[in-house]
């Protein structure tokens, strides 16, 4: 059985594929990150895939071309070598002028490097997972043309092929040293379909994605710590990128297992405004203004048809995902069932996502400078429906579905709500706001969370008011400004947290509780500790080792999923994870900030009228 | 000759063409998008060629409106049934003649014998334009008829 971190991502900033060490593509949902899946092996071996790779016995390596999402994967038999290179190909506006371009497509170059190698290729969709029908028709020099109700798939190849009207299509080949064979699968949506030529035009199509991914890796600022793993980071999170509208998606997978065997099956090909101002921070901080941009516009766009109130999360349009389903007819990832597509975590209530919103904009004005007349208007309706929400229990940023808690991450982010559009108000960005009961409300939330937050007998902050269990999201309080990193509070929490949540090698679990049978530790909680370390909870030294060796958590080709089992450290439940991925930039940012001996997390708002990061002025 | 009207209800009539065929893309019909394919014979870019390719089809829509009210002349009337019965007719000249002959005449589109090369990789129509979805005969129909219907209807033959 495949590890799920046996898989790389390949992508064009709508759609991603999963493509296994073996070189399978086991998951493709096509054309956008929550369409059906063509290729679904990744949840049942009967789902549909596409194999290339040598017939015989091999061994296999790969890499992603330096600073690109191009795969390469090198297969070494006992009679030469085979580099195959996988990609969804992009370009760049100037070249989408005079090119004509598929709308979607995947394309797979496989050369011979040494000695003679037979090669095997098994095309197997499964459109719908799984359950649509479908019809295979060789049309000749146009390729093998499959109508799915995603629409028009076509194969085109320069290996020969066999095919049959139902089942999978074969093709098979023996390449001596220096000959290449190319594989061309297209969809074409809603237009009449474009059908790109194989051998040069294939290599110019590679050629021209590696320089569009070279170019857009080269505005990356930072040169901190890790910087190879804050780099790969980066190129994830991109590829996780709804580029049609700016949002980001948690993951493009369903029910990858946070346990295997088990029931925490969820699907995450969609976007949650929890992960907000942690991205708009990790895309900032790296010099990605534009995606930063689009993403707050995305927040704020897309949310309007019901705002004030906040859905957790949305479809990358910013529609209410389909109703949740339970497709017993996939046997699950290793027999993780169910499978579920759609999440009904959507109708959930989760304070904490006026704090990140409201954060995020805040960002926005910090890097950019000011706020439209309408945005205002939006904070301000943020800004009352938290005075008049936040003492309201709500199922909080781990989406339990047991029922609502007063949840102190709940609270602290409606205490940082309120708190960032009072300093908005302050600055002169956001007039006519009710600053007086704003400032009431925000004093109000941190007595609560201060009496009610604080267990004196455990001396620690707790997941819950008047709750004595602890949750590794207590780590962001100073991340939000609520509490100093240096506080005794703080650093008696993180103790309790290092030592009842630390699952070893850095990693910690988000809680434990005696009635939940596990989950691997959380990816991205791991890295809230290095970043508390980073921020003053800690010695540069503890925050650089810990932050080292959970970057070495990462796959050999530097991505992660959502959790990782401590045991193993294999990757648990959706992959790749835009959340871990944004927490490893951030701890980044905050570490090479500290190496630095910058202020820890930047948030002061400029004057209105200012320019954007310009020292305040002092009264 | 009624100039004003056959500039007003062609206009029309290849609007509702237009979103008729555009409204069974969206739905997943069919994949012909006739704007697309006329503006590609000029350029390569899929959004410059959607804009050239709607003005285009604004004017085949005007010349053909021209035959079809030159038929109501001749007969000395203009009912939706006829223009109807003229867009059915043109509807099929489209699926059949007209589809057979655009990979020959279009630069970039690839046919059962040619390409795909690196100019030649538009998707060929195919017989009665199947290629572009089965149902697509029926919205192409569809919209002629109605096309010619607008025309038969709104269109007024005046005395000479």
């Amino acid at each position: 059985m495949k590890c799920i971190d046996d898989y790389a991502i390949i992508g064009d900033c709508r759609s991603a594929a999963l493509v296994s060490r073996d070189g399978s593509i086991d998951w493709l949902c096509w054309p956008r990150f929550d369409s059906p899946s063509i290729f679904g092996t990744l949840l049942d071996e009967t789902a549909g895939h596409w194999k290339i790779a040598p017939t015989g016995p091999f061994r296999s390596e790969r890499r992603y071309v330096q600073d690109t999402n191009v795969l390469q994967t090198r297969f070494y038999t006992p009679t030469g070598s085979l580099l195959m290179t996988d990609l969804m190909p992009v370009a760049s506006a100037s070249e989408e002028h005079h090119i004509l371009l598929p709308e979607h497509e995947i394309l797979r170059v496989v050369e011979c490097e040494s000695g003679n190698v037979e090669l095997e290729m098994l095309f197997d969709p499964r459109p719908g997972y799984g359950l649509a029908s479908f019809r295979a028709v060789d049309a000749g020099r146009l390729g093998v043309r499959v109508q799915t109700p995603s629409g028009l798939l076509v194969l085109r190849t320069d290996l020969p092929l066999t095919t049959a009207n139902h089942g999978p299509i074969r093709g098979h080949g023996t390449l001596r040293a220096g000959e290449a064979r190319h594989f061309s699968l297209t969809l074409a949506e809603q237009w009449q379909a474009v059908l790109p030529p194989l051998g040069k035009w294939s290599r110019e199509s590679v050629a021209r994605s590696v320089a569009w991914w070279k170019d857009w890796a080269s505005h990356l600022t930072y040169e901190g710590p890790a910087r190879d793993s804050v780099a790969r980071s980066a190129l994830a999170l991109k590829l996780l990128i709804y580029a049609p509208s700016g949002a980001v998606i948690a993951a493009p997978s369903t029910s990858l297992p946070e346990r295997i065997g088990g029931d925490l099956n969820w699907d995450y090909r969609f976007c949650w405004l929890r992960d907000g101002s942690l991205t708009v921070r990790a895309l900032f901080g790296l010099g990605y203004a534009e995606e930063a941009q689009g993403f707050v516009s995305w927040l704020l766009q897309a949310t309007r048809l019901t705002q004030p109130e906040l859905r957790i999360l949305y479809d990358v349009h910013g529609n209410k995902p389909n109703p949740e389903r339970i497709f017993n007819h996939l046997a699950g990832y290793a027999g993780s069932r169910p499978v579920r597509i759609g999440n009904a975590a959507v109708d959930q209530l989760q304070l904490d996502v006026y704090g990140e919103v409201i954060h995020a904009a805040t960002e926005l004005v910090r890097r950019e400078g000011d706020l439209d007349r309408e945005t205002r208007g939006m904070l301000r309706a943020f800004g009352e429906f938290v005075c008049q929400n936040w003492q309201r229990p709500d199922e909080g940023i781990w989406e339990p579905r047991s029922g609502k808690a007063h949840n102190t991450h709940s609270r602290v982010l409606c205490w940082a709500a309120l708190d960032r559009l009072l300093e908005l108000h302050r600055k002169g960005h956001l007039p006519r706001v009710p600053a007086l009961k704003f400032a009431e409300n925000r004093e109000l939330i941190r007595r609560d969370v201060e009496t009610r937050a604080w267990n004196s007998a455990l001396r620690s902050y707790v997941a819950r008011l008047d709750g004595d269990r602890l949750d590794a999201s207590l780590l962001l309080l100073p991340w939000y400004g609520f509490e100093k990193a240096s506080s005794e509070r703080m650093r008696q929490t993180y103790a309790r947290i290092r030592d009842h949540l630390g699952a070893g090698g850095g990693l910690l679990y988000r809680y434990r509780r005696e009635d939940f049978p596990g989950e691997g530790a959380f990816g991205i909680c791991g890295f809230w500790g290095a970043e508390y370390l980073a921020l003053g909870g800690g010695t540069i030294e503890d925050a650089q080792e810990t932050f080292e060796r959970l970057c070495a958590f990462a796959n050999d080709v530097g991505l992660f999923a959502e959790e990782i089992d401590p045991a193993t450290g294999h990757a648990l439940g959706n992959f790749p994870q835009a959340f871990t991925h944004v927490g490893l930039i951030n701890a980044a940012l905050s570490l090479a900030g500290r190496l630095e001996g910058e202020e820890p997390v930047p948030r002061q708002v400029p004057a209105h009228g200012a320019e954007p990061d310009a020292p305040e002025v002092q009264p | 000759m009624n100039w004003s009207g056959w500039l007003l209800w062609g206009f029309v009539g290849t609007v509702v063409l237009t979103t008729l065929m555009a409204g069974s893309q969206g739905m997943h019909l069919t994949r012909m998008n006739l704007p697309y394919m006329l503006g590609t014979i000029f350029t390569a870019s899929r959004d410059r060629a959607k804009a050239i390719g709607f003005a285009l089809h604004l004017v085949n829509g005007w010349i053909f409106a021209l035959i079809y009210v030159a038929a109501f002349n001749s007969w000395g009337r203009a009912t939706w049934w006829l223009g109807g019965a003229i867009g059915l007719v043109h509807g099929l000249f489209v699926l059949t003649a007209g589809m057979r002959l655009v990979p020959g005449i279009h630069p970039r589109m690839a046919s059962e014998t040619q390409g795909p090369n690196a100019v030649r990789q538009l998707e060929p129509p195919g017989f009665l334009a199947l290629n572009y979805g089965v149902q697509t005969p029926i919205s192409v129909l569809a919209a002629h008829l109605l096309f010619g219907a607008i025309l038969g209807a709104f269109y007024t033959v005046r005395a000479s």
